[in-house]
This record gives structure tokens, sequence and C-alpha cells, in this order.
């Protein structure tokens, strides 16, 4: 049976990347539709009814909605093609969904206030990044992925905010490579791979993005 | 080598019901340990040190966090009844909604306090209204089918705090005419086999959401 697939994203979202990534990995054709977050479609409506959100997958017309969810379906979907995302051993499987879920929770929402907010909302913004982030630097240890050898279901929910160093670090006047060196290394470790190289977006221009969306919510 | 299974846990919170109800269903004997939420023990904050609360499931010596982490690693671990569905589509399913739950459903229904905002009870029904939507869809017993499964279990808040806490704030809104397959599937789940034991007892519930809204005797 010939599949379908369809990934719907917008361009900056961390989320959609992660997924692009996973598809990479896998060597999985698909064809993608860029949604516009400013006009989004009836499309996505009839796709994500809950949350009309990006990114969805769409797979011979059933959806797959939430990024973390869309990984695990497409570890286990293809599960004949390397590599696997998800450790085979059920305890270090229970630790990887600990730390996406962990990732998921709270990073996005603590780096939101570091660029949209100003004074003590900021401070307290960059404190919580930093106490993620450095969490998060402990768990990888000296292993040269959260997966180990190889990128895993972390590696892949995580790296994506790497395009968000440098205007986290823009607005919070801090240094990740400073705070956090370990976690800087396996950025730049996980960012030679082919899969990550090619869905990366520019920090340039996701500074770029933040800076006049934020104009445009402060009007 | 006989398998040690710790549960530290809190008998009022439905998080650590949730992991209650998974050990039934699977028949795995465990012991429990009670926390006091306001002086946790030493071991819960040894093994759950990111965000030291409860539930920790340590499986010979090993603690999983995070309720739907815990379900997953139940049924990756112990075979027997199913908490996940076997194709791979389904279980994306499962656990879409188990993650739509915990962000978006219950946070909206406790939002509900008892000045009875409109717009906030508003919101809380459009929660509840998605998930009688799905009920209705289906045309079953349990979001499971037949049996229940993982986002039956992770509405327990639903099946059984939700009208005793809405007793409390004297908010009623889960109605029998505005929501009748819900509010059914409620009365089929705390009257599952594995379901019953794990609930806490309603005077003790309904004394701590009374004593939560600032009410004495329910005055």
């Amino acid at each position: 049976m010939v599949e379908e697939l369809v990934f719907v994203n917008f361009w900056s979202s961390p989320f959609g990347c992660r997924v692009k990534i996973a598809l990479e990995e896998k060597g999985i054709p698909y064809d993608y539709k860029e949604e516009d977050l400013f006009n989004k479609t009836s499309f996505l409506s009839e796709i994500n009814p809950v949350y009309n959100k990006v990114p969805v997958l769409v797979h011979n017309g059933k959806s797959i909605c939430e990024s973390l969810n869309i990984i695990e379906y497409i570890d286990e979907a293809w599960s004949d093609r390397s590599p696997s995302f998800l450790p085979s051993d059920p305890y270090q499987r229970s630790q990887a969904r600990f730390w996406a879920d962990f990732i998921d929770k709270e990073l996005y929402e603590a780096s939101k206030k570091i660029y949209r907010c100003k004074g003590e909302e900021q401070e307290s913004g960059k404190k919580e990044l930093l106490r993620i982030l450095k969490l998060v630097e402990g768990e990888l240890g000296n292993k040269p992925f959260f997966g180990g050898d190889n990128l895993g279901f972390v590696d892949i929910s995580l790296i994506p905010f790497y395009s968000r160093f440098y205007t986290w670090e823009t607005f919070g006047k801090f240094s990740i490579e400073e705070e956090c060196p370990n976690l800087m290394a396996w950025a730049k470790r996980c960012s030679q791979k082919e899969s990550v190289a090619k869905s990366l977006v520019d920090p340039i221009k996701i500074y770029d993005f933040i800076f006049y969306l934020n104009k445009y919510l402060t009007k | 080598m006989a398998d040690e299974v710790k549960l530290y846990g809190a008998r009022g919170s439905p998080f650590v019901c949730r992991v209650k109800i998974a050990l039934n269903m699977k028949g795995i004997k465990y012991e429990n340990f009670e926390e006091d939420i306001f002086n946790k023990s030493a071991d819960l904050l040894k093994y759950n040190p990111v965000h030291k609360k409860i539930p920790v499931l340590v499986h010979n010596g090993n603690p999983i966090s995070e309720s739907l982490v815990i379900l997953e690693y139940i049924d990756d671990v112990w075979k027997g009844v199913p908490i996940l569905p076997q194709h791979s589509y389904e279980r994306s399913v499962a656990r879409f909604w188990a993650k739509f739950l915990d962000e978006k459903c219950i946070p909206a229904l406790k939002d509900v306090g008892s000045n009875g905002d409109e717009k906030v009870v508003a919101k809380a029904c459009e929660q509840l209204q998605i998930l009688e939507n799905e009920l209705k869809v289906k045309g079953t017993k349990f979001f499971g089918g037949d049996n229940i499964n993982l986002i039956d279990i992770a509405a327990v808040f639903i099946a059984y705090w939700l009208a005793i806490r809405e007793e409390a704030a004297g908010i009623k809104f889960f109605t029998e005419d505005k929501f009748p397959k819900l509010t059914k599937w409620a009365d089929d789940f705390v009257n599952c086999q594995v379901v019953k034991d794990t609930l806490p007892p309603r005077e003790r519930t309904l004394a701590f959401y009374n004593k939560m809204f600032g009410k004495i005797n329910g005055v």
C-alpha cells in the first residue's frame, strides 16, 4: 500500500522541528504543508480540532497531534527502520519519557518570560530556565547524547531549542556556554548530525521573528 | 528474585489513584508509603529530586515519577491486562487524550472556584464537552472500549473527585442533562472492581475541599 504522510508545521516551531528531525533520522518520505499561524486554515482545525495547533502528522488520513506523541508514533509505526528513539529497556524508556516530559512542561514556558517580560519577571524566567538547563545537563552526564551513542527521544525533544539559545542569551543577557558548557558541547555535537542540521532553524531568523512578534503582541 | 514494588503516595491524590488502579489491573503486590505532602519524607525527596512530588513508583530500587510515565512503565514491564492499546495509532490516540486531561481539561476544572465565575465555568464545560463528544463518537462504555484503558484511568479525577469538589464549591456543572455519556461513564468507572478500593472516603475528600474553599462544616 502506498503510504500517505503529511507533516503540517509552522517554520519557527521547535515542536515541529522535533518531528522533522525524527522523520529525517528514520529517512521516512513525507509531504510538507506549512500553516500560517496568523491565518490558520480550516484544514488544521479538521486535523487537530482539540488544539488547532501544529505540528500534526497525518498518516493515511489519520492525524496524530502533540510533538512527543508524534515521535513515539513514528518510532512504533516505523519500528523496522533504525534508529529507535526510545530505549528497549523499560526502565530506561521511563527515564527518557520523564525527561522529555520535563522539558515539554517547563522549558518553553520559562523561556517565554525571558523574551516577553521585563524586570523581575524576566529575571525569574532566566533563573528558572537555567535551573532547567542545569538539571538536564546533569542528566546528560558524560554521555555523548541523552540516547547514549546516538540521538534518542530526549535529544530530539531538546535540540530544537538550540535555535533559541541566541534569542534567550540576547534578551536575558547571559551566556549558555558559560553556565552549561557540557550542554553547549552536546548541542554542537547534535547539530553535526544530518537530520538535525537539515531541521534546525537559523537562530538569527528566530530572533528576528520573536523580536517582531513581541512588538506585534504589545501593540 | 521476587519483585519489590513500592508506591510513595497519598490516599487523597487522584494522580496516585491512577497508579493504584494500574497496579490493581495487573495484579501487582506493592508496599504503600503514605506521604504527608506538608512534611515530605527523605525517601520521597531522594527518589524524586526534580519535582519532589507524589506519586513515585520504586521497582527493585529504581524510581519512576510522573503518573502517566509510571502507567506506561507498568504496562511495559507487566504483561496481562493491557493499559495501552496494541496498535500504534490507537496508542497515539490514548496518549493524546491522557495528555489533554493533564494539560487542558483538569486544570480548567480546577480553576472553578466558589465564586462561580461564568467564564471559568464555561471553559470547564467546554473541556467536558470535548470528552462527551469523544464518548458519543466511540459509542462505547469506556474510552478504552468495553474495558478501561489509559484514558479512563487518567480521567479518574472527573469520575470521582469532580462531583465532590463541586459540592464543596457550591457550583454544579457536571450534570447528567449536560453530559449524559460522561456522567454514565463516571458511574461505570468508579464501580469497576480495580477502581473501587483505590478511591479515598467521600467524607474525607469533601472535608478537604471544604477546607480549601474556606468552609467549615460545609457552610
